[in-house]
């Protein structure tokens, strides 16, 4: 599936502003398993993403749950808790 | 309303967009505003400048959620968000809240609900240039609870992944 993925703050600085992504999930496409298959890239995707780290999903601009589902072509973001205001 | 979430690099003026606000309508009754403002110290050290960051197109997205969801819960008659982005200077204002409604009681609430929704829920990332070097800033659990007394659950500050205390 066609993902556009974003990285923002933080996992911007350490990942990249994110990419037009061609990936094939191994099994249900959530947040989740994307987080995962990303944290097997390299060595800062796997720290960045890390299962203890405080990361933040939308799912095409809104906030969502890691367990969502992902729909081809959508829009994904990851990205530390906000800290407007 | 068009025109009532403003994300911008420029600063804005209060008396200008409480005037705005208002406009020619007789049926106002009360305007509630917050303005944030750049801080220069933090209890442990010195800040010197603050950058922020934002999600293009979520922000505005979330923000007029927050719009439609305090207009449910109040009596709006009009509100408008500005948040600056970039680089700020303590003193600097940040954000400004406004909100017009019949009576100060609905202003007053929509205006403090909305600054709770916003601080937890809109995507904004503020980063502190201190004289031990840039850090970005920590999301506080005290905002998740400024949000729940409004009912409305948040996990923004919890540690660990995005399904965590939700």
């Amino acid at each position: 599936m066609r993902l556009a993925l974003k990285y923002f703050a933080s996992l911007r600085e350490a990942l990249g502003p994110g990419e037009a992504l061609d990936w094939t999930p191994d099994g249900e496409p959530s947040a989740a398993a994307l987080r995962a298959w990303l944290r097997t890239r390299s060595d800062a995707h796997a720290l960045a993403l890390a299962p203890g780290r405080a990361v933040r999903v939308a799912i095409d601009q809104v906030l969502a749950d890691e367990s969502a589902p992902l729909r081809d072509g959508a829009e994904v973001a990851f990205f530390p808790p906000v800290t407007g205001g | 309303m068009t025109g009532r979430v403003r994300i911008q690099e420029a600063d804005f003026d209060v008396g200008t967009e409480l005037a705005a606000l208002q406009g020619a309508r007789t049926d106002v009754g009360a305007m509630a505003s917050f303005v944030g403002c750049v801080r220069g110290n933090t209890p442990a050290e010195a800040v010197s400048a603050l950058a922020l960051e934002h999600y293009p197109g979520m922000t505005e997205r979330a923000i007029e959620a927050m719009l439609v969801e305090a207009e449910a819960r109040f009596g709006v008659l009009a509100a408008l968000v500005i948040h600056r982005v970039g680089r700020l200077l303590p003193g600097d204002r940040i954000v400004l809240v406004a909100v017009a409604a019949s009576h100060r009681r609905d202003a007053f609430q929509a205006c403090e609900f909305l600054m709770d929704y916003l601080k937890t829920h809109a995507p904004f990332w503020k980063k502190e240039t201190t004289p031990q070097g840039e850090r970005w800033v920590d999301a506080r659990v005290a905002d998740d609870a400024a949000l729940a007394r409004w009912g409305l659950a948040s996990g923004n500050a919890a540690p660990g992944g995005a399904d965590d205390g939700r």
